[in-house]
């Protein structure tokens, strides 16, 4: 029988069975406990699970992000969240300067199998502080990984190998697809950390997106298609560890590729995908790489958010421009 | 304030702690062996075998007193300054060293082991993680409890306030110790807090104890009562330890330049080891020839930790990549050929 799921019902699933299976993991942050979170993501968990396991914490993100640190030297799992994007840098202190480094600072001896959830990106309609794209701050760390799902089933997957893993995570969850549904049984098997997943295949042009731009992508590429125009799409699904070799594949096989994120253009993280495939594709390509992002613009307010976020349109307006660059045409059987 | 002897040597208050005359002996060889060292470490920096070094001098009997305190199974959060507490501890002070001497990012000793975290140099953060551990001993049921140390400029950031109000909120086995030692880096007191930091303690809702830091008697005394109380599940204890830095910040800065001498002399007179010392020989706990012991023995171990650090050579540059990750990503493995050649 298939069922359909939620990405707030997967995640809910993963924090779950990893709750269970693992006696040394603990969910915390602001409104996690008895309120289940602001978005649901662990209702329920604290009735399972008990007030030990399962807390509400006073609104210190710093203190948040610091206890995971003191909870891993003590032997814990900790899964913490921070409430939202905008509101996870008092935190980001204590994860540059301690979680990032805690494990190398000691030579290995003290693993910091941390999780930090943080609900992120724009699509939301929120206020200021509530739509912002931090991924650059975590991928720039050294020490961290960073993973983006896409998809609900794929959240389920990527948390339960988020708490799994015997290092930091930052898994960062886009809001906009928190009602996205998916059928399927949740399941860890498939595609691990570090390894990207072509959602759609086409010869002509690589899109390469995370998070809420993926099905964007696929949705230009499905409109390009009626214009005989095939795309691929590439969902990175971990920025930290970064799959360049899926990447590197998917760019020799197409020659072009157009990299898409909400997060402001300069230095977001489409700069370092584009590097890769010049440093590595190089001689594949047929036209130069695009970018379509967010703006170098703070994060606007709810009624400008469709006018800032990379539109399927300005993907699509994207691929053309690289099909029809003259080094394109010149390279063309 | 919480004094038992008074800066002459003479008892001030009860001076009965509830150790025996061989533990009152120890804190004293303690205290002379970590001067030694610490005076040992400025030779060492100035000779150029460590980088920076942040010297404790004054402070023996604040790190000393309450390190000693402790149970085996307590954890010590530190900062950057305490080494003393460190080798009170029993940490390797070779081990401990090599952060100073540039070779380690931490002291290659197992923090998990031996209880004693790495050094800490972001202001107050590891007070959050004294947090973090207490909670996570709270848990499991132990009976146990961290101690942080900070000092009066660490007590204006944001992550003090964090861990203490965390800490009140859980009812944590935490016991914050505040070393007031009179200047953070340049700035002096006054200009960090226009209270003394432990009445804080009753806006979080426990208790604080203002103690004369250069008696170790007192501060062994404080520090015992919280850590007690700590582990018996009645939560956190800040305690204020009023010393004096009498050196300078590291070995980066001249102290003269922004303090005044005779202030710097007033706390010269109130020397916790000399206190201490003149103290147990007016009790007779110790003689003059225990102290000369104490001396030789101490210039013995630091000559000894000095000839370790001087050979500590410097770490391959495979160190960088091999301890960030549990398994390096590819693109770290890509990074580390193109360094190191071979995989």
């Amino acid at each position: 029988m298939v069922t359909e799921v939620s990405m707030v019902a997967a995640l809910n699933q993963a924090l779950v069975h990893a709750l269970a299976e693992d006696p040394r993991v603990l969910v915390f942050g602001e409104d996690v406990g008895r309120a289940g979170g602001i978005f649901h993501v662990t209702r329920g968990l604290q009735e399972e699970f008990g007030v030990e396991r399962v807390f509400d914490t006073p609104s210190a993100e710093a203190g948040i992000a610091g206890m995971c640190v003191g909870l891993a030297l003590a032997g814990w799992r900790p899964v913490a969240e921070m409430q939202f994007d905008g509101f996870s840098y008092p935190g980001l202190d204590q994860v540059i300067g301690h979680i990032a480094k805690y494990r190398n600072r000691t030579r290995g001896r003290t693993p910091m199998p941390i999780t930090i959830r943080i609900p992120s990106f724009g699509g939301l309609r929120g206020k200021e502080h509530h739509g912002e794209s931090p991924e650059t701050y975590y991928a720039h760390t050294a020490g961290l990984k960073v993973v983006v799902p896409s998809s609900p089933l794929d959240a389920y997957r990527l948390l339960r190998l988020s708490i799994a893993d015997p290092d930091p995570v930052i898994f960062l969850e886009p809001k906009a697809l928190y009602l996205a549904t998916e059928d399927g049984e949740p399941s860890v098997d498939g595609p691990g950390i570090g390894e990207a997943q072509v959602v759609r295949d086409g010869d002509l042009c690589t899109l390469i997106a995370y998070g809420a731009m993926v099905s964007r992508c696929v949705e230009a590429a499905g409109s390009l298609a009626s214009e005989g125009i095939e795309c691929r799409v590439l969902d990175l699904r971990s920025l930290v560890p970064l799959d360049v070799g899926a990447i590197v594949a998917c760019v020799r096989t197409t020659g072009r590729a157009v990299v898409v994120h909400e997060a402001p253009l300069t230095l977001g993280f489409g700069a370092e995908v584009t590097a890769r495939i010049m440093e590595e594709a190089f001689d594949d390509l047929k036209a130069a790489v695009v970018r379509v992002t967010g703006f170098d613009v703070p994060y606007p307010p709810a009624s400008l958010e469709d006018a800032y976020r990379p539109s399927v349109e300005r993907i699509a307006g994207a691929v053309r421009r690289t099909l029809g660059s003259t080094r394109s045409l010149s390279s063309s059987p | 304030m919480l004094q038992l002897i008074a800066p002459n040597g003479r008892p001030a208050g009860d001076p009965e702690v509830g150790l025996r005359d061989d533990q009152l002996r120890e804190l004293l060889r303690l205290m002379i062996l970590a001067r030694r060292l610490d005076r040992g470490c400025m030779a060492l920096q100035r000779a150029g075998e460590l980088t920076v070094y942040p010297p404790f001098e004054g402070q023996e009997a604040a790190q000393i007193g309450s390190a000693f305190a402790l149970a085996a199974e307590d954890f010590v959060f530190p900062t950057f300054r305490e080494l003393a507490a460190a080798i009170a501890r029993g940490i390797d002070a070779v081990e401990y060293l090599q952060y100073h001497r540039g070779t380690r990012h931490g002291g290659p000793y197992d923090p998990i082991a031996t209880g004693f975290a790495p050094i800490c140099v972001p202001l107050a953060t590891q007070l959050i993680h004294a947090a973090g551990w207490a909670m996570g001993a709270k848990l499991d049921g132990k009976e146990a409890c961290a101690l942080a140390y900070f000092g009066e400029g660490a007590a204006s950031e944001g992550d003090s306030h964090e861990a203490a109000n965390i800490a009140a909120v859980f009812e944590l086995p935490v016991v914050f110790f505040c070393q007031r030692n009179g200047w953070a880096i340049t700035v002096p007191l006054e200009g960090q807090t226009a209270a003394p930091i432990v009445r804080r303690a009753e806006g979080y809702g426990f208790p604080g104890i203002l103690v004369d830091g250069n008696d170790v008697l007192a501060v062994y005394a404080a520090t015992h009562a919280a850590a007690e109380r700590a582990r018996s599940g009645d939560g956190p204890t800040l305690i204020e330890a009023v010393t004096y830095r009498m050196g300078p910040h590291t070995t980066s800065d001249d102290p003269s330049r922004y303090r005044d001498e005779a202030e710097v002399e007033h706390w010269r007179a109130r020397d916790p080891i000399e206190r201490y010392r003149t103290f147990l020989l007016s009790v007779g706990v110790v003689d003059i020839e225990a102290v000369a012991g104490f001396e030789e023995d101490a210039e013995e171990r630091v000559a000894d930790i000095r000839a370790g650090i001087v050979s500590v050579t410097e770490p391959p540059a495979s160190d960088m990549f091999d301890f960030a990750f549990s398994e390096p990503p590819e693109t770290l493995r890509a990074q580390r050929r193109e360094a190191l050649g071979g995989d």
